[in-house]
């Protein structure tokens, strides 16, 4: 297909015994920023070094702009690396970093003078062109590798872990900064993290990756708001879960019989395609979609909300821009919600006080077993 | 009002001063019996005269150092120099990618990599150079083998050759050469390397441009370890080398015991110091000039 910018097909890579990338298949579109999310050890920057060239599949087969890459080493490939470690040349100033894909190129030095003075200008850097790496703040060695990568335009450009130096102000800076260098440049960013705001916030698609396979391909909306599975649910964002059984369905809504929640009958939620009754599921919940009240009536139909389970509150943290609470459900069950402190007249609750815990039936998602 | 008070304090230190100086003392004391005063000594007997009968006369003269510009005496130095040269390059060429490869390896595996490159200094130089003489001579380990195998139709007289004190002085003094090109490699960040190679350079250009400037410290006090014992090396074209082959520290051994001349063979030394120092400060200015 020519809108992809890289094609992955059943790709293999072992390393020992482990199989690092397991029977793998990615398809990115030209000019996407792509994001592969995934725990350490996912197999997510084997996948990333496979696309470089520094490692070979022992199966299957990668293209790049529809070209076969096997036996094509790193220096004949359309793709460059921007290093988690950065690996900037210590030796050579930061003009002299970004030079060097073009000088390897043989490109003519006036070319050369003049792109690595538009990408240092475009990563905010022309200032301070002649320091050597060690004479820069960590941020700025990030601008430079970034820069040393994308004076090549290269058709992909790869980012391993690309802000996970950084401190957490700078790197959602550098959030904002890399996606709209990005769609400036208009290249196929594939960018591997582990940090699912990262990704979330960057990407036009994500793929979740566990013991080397894809586990969910999609828009960060999609990943966070329909998880395919618990995995992917726990491990983008907070997730409260509780375990059920379908008792019964009706009109595309379910009704979940929860044993570890036996203060209430069941739960209400939106069915899965294909549920069936007495499926064995798993209800997730995100923290912000709980909502608190002392009441178990209050406007329960009016507002829509139509479940509601008492708890008591374990824990209350105040972090600024919201409250975090801890609460129990039930033995031995604790979840997490987070309530905006938008409004100065917002209730605050108190560790100890009893409280009921309610949401609305599309909020929830349920997970089959 | 507060005023800022200009600070006074020194640094804290983990010793007093005066405790440290007498830390100093042993090593001091000891480079100025055992060092500084001998050299000075040799010095002052470089511009003395010989004795009839070998011994010195004070009589100061610099008809010992007039003597380094007879061809005969400057045709052994300009030998130990190219000698010295030779080998320098010769184990940097065979060095380095072998201390590559030893810092590439597994760390477990290194270091019995590192212990094989170092296991020869646990025997006798001497010894040592009495083996190489068995397999260079005429009807030696090598000749036989090359004879058995039909390369040669008849032996190559090796021993008593440049070459021959060229292989042994590779051979003594490759460790040397080894041990910080290993230090430095090691040390090396791979991930530079893949960098280099990800953006477009060659195997080729990924050593000269990348491996080879950050390994330059490794390089330089390599070729110093190397050339400054290999320039004075004594045993080794003694007994390789023979009659014919001479280097300074033949000459100077000459001179002191065969001669008996001791203010020619001390001024020889100095000349050869000097040949030294002036390399180093030929290398500390052009190192200069480049930054």
């Amino acid at each position: 297909m020519a809108d992809n910018s890289v094609e992955m097909r059943e790709v293999v890579k072992r390393h020992g015994t482990t199989t690092a990338v397991d029977r793998l298949s990615l398809e990115i579109r030209k000019g996407e920023f792509f994001s592969i999310l995934g725990p350490s050890g996912s197999g997510k920057t084997s996948t990333l070094r496979l696309l470089a060239g520094f490692e070979c599949p022992d199966q299957g087969e990668i293209l790049i702009e529809g070209h076969p890459m096997q036996g094509v080493p790193p220096n004949r490939r359309p793709v460059n690396l921007v290093f988690q470690s950065y690996a900037l040349f210590p030796h050579l100033t930061a003009a002299g970093n970004v030079a060097f894909g073009l000088e390897m190129q043989r490109v003519p030095r006036a070319e050369i003078e003049s792109r690595v003075t538009a990408a240092l200008e475009m990563v905010k850097l022309a200032s301070k062109r002649d320091r050597v790496p060690g004479q820069l703040s960590g941020g700025e060695q990030q601008r430079v590798a970034l820069a040393r990568a994308l004076v090549n335009r290269p058709a992909v450009l790869l980012l391993d872990e690309p802000l996970g130096a950084l401190d957490q102000q700078l790197r959602q800076e550098m959030q904002v900064e890399l996606k709209a260098i990005q769609e400036q440049v208009g290249i196929t960013f594939v960018c591997v993290t582990h940090h699912q705001e990262e990704a979330l916030t960057m990407s036009d698609r994500v793929a979740v990756m566990d013991h080397g396979r894809v586990l969910q391909v999609g828009a960060p909306h999609e990943i966070y708001e329909s998880p395919a599975s618990l995995f992917v649910a726990n491990f983008i964002g907070v997730s409260n879960t509780v375990t059920g059984r379908i008792i019964a369905l009706d009109d595309g809504r379910c009704v979940v019989n929860t044993p570890d929640l036996p203060a209430v009958p069941a739960i209400h939620a939106r069915a899965p395609l294909g549920a069936l009754a007495g499926a064995q599921v798993t209800l997730v919940l995100r923290p912000e979609h709980l909502h608190l009240s002392r009441d178990v009536r209050s406007d329960v139909r009016t507002d829509g909300v139509d479940n509601a389970v008492p708890a008591r509150v374990a824990k209350a943290m105040y972090n600024g821009s919201e409250m975090q609470y801890h609460l129990s459900v039930s033995e031995g069950l604790l979840w997490q919600a987070r309530v905006p402190n938008s409004r100065g007249d917002q209730k605050r609750f108190l560790p100890g006080e009893s409280i009921y815990v309610r949401w609305k039936v599309d909020e929830g998602v349920i997970l089959a077993e | 009002m507060n005023v800022p008070v200009p600070s006074t304090a020194t640094p804290p230190l983990l010793f007093d001063s005066r405790v440290t100086r007498w830390f100093m003392a042993p090593a001091a004391a000891w480079m100025a019996l055992f060092f500084f005063i001998p050299l000075l000594l040799v010095l002052v007997i470089s511009f003395a005269t010989r004795g009839p009968y070998g011994g010195i006369e004070w009589t100061p003269t610099l008809e010992n150092y007039a003597l380094l510009g007879d061809f005969l005496y400057l045709h052994v130095y300009g030998r130990s120099l190219i000698l010295a040269t030779l080998t320098t390059a010769v184990c940097l060429l065979a060095g380095f990618p072998l201390a590559y490869y030893i810092a590439r390896l597994p760390v477990r595996r290194q270091g019995v990599w590192i212990l094989l490159v170092i296991v020869p200094f646990w025997t006798n130089f001497l010894v040592r150079t009495y083996a190489w003489m068995f397999i260079l001579r005429t009807e030696g380990l090598l000749n036989t083998i090359l004879l058995k195998v039909g390369v040669i139709a008849s032996p190559v007289e090796i021993l008593y050759s440049d070459a021959a004190v060229l292989i042994g002085l590779v051979y003594g003094y490759l460790p040397f050469m080894v041990l910080p090109l290993y230090a430095v490699l090691g040390r090396l960040d791979f991930s530079l390397v893949e960098a280099a190679w990800d953006l477009y350079a060659s195997g080729w250009a990924v050593v000269w441009r990348v491996i080879l400037p950050l390994a330059k410290p490794g390089v330089i006090a390599g070729c110093i370890l190397v050339f400054i014992p290999t320039l004075g090396a004594y045993i080794t074209p003694d007994l390789l080398g023979g009659a014919r082959t001479m280097m300074v520290g033949n000459l100077i051994q000459h001179e002191y015991l065969v001669v008996r001349d001791w203010p020619l063979g001390s001024a020889f030394s100095f000349a050869l110091m000097a040949m030294v120092l002036a390399g180093v400060w030929w290398y500390w200015r052009v190192e200069r000039e480049t930054r």
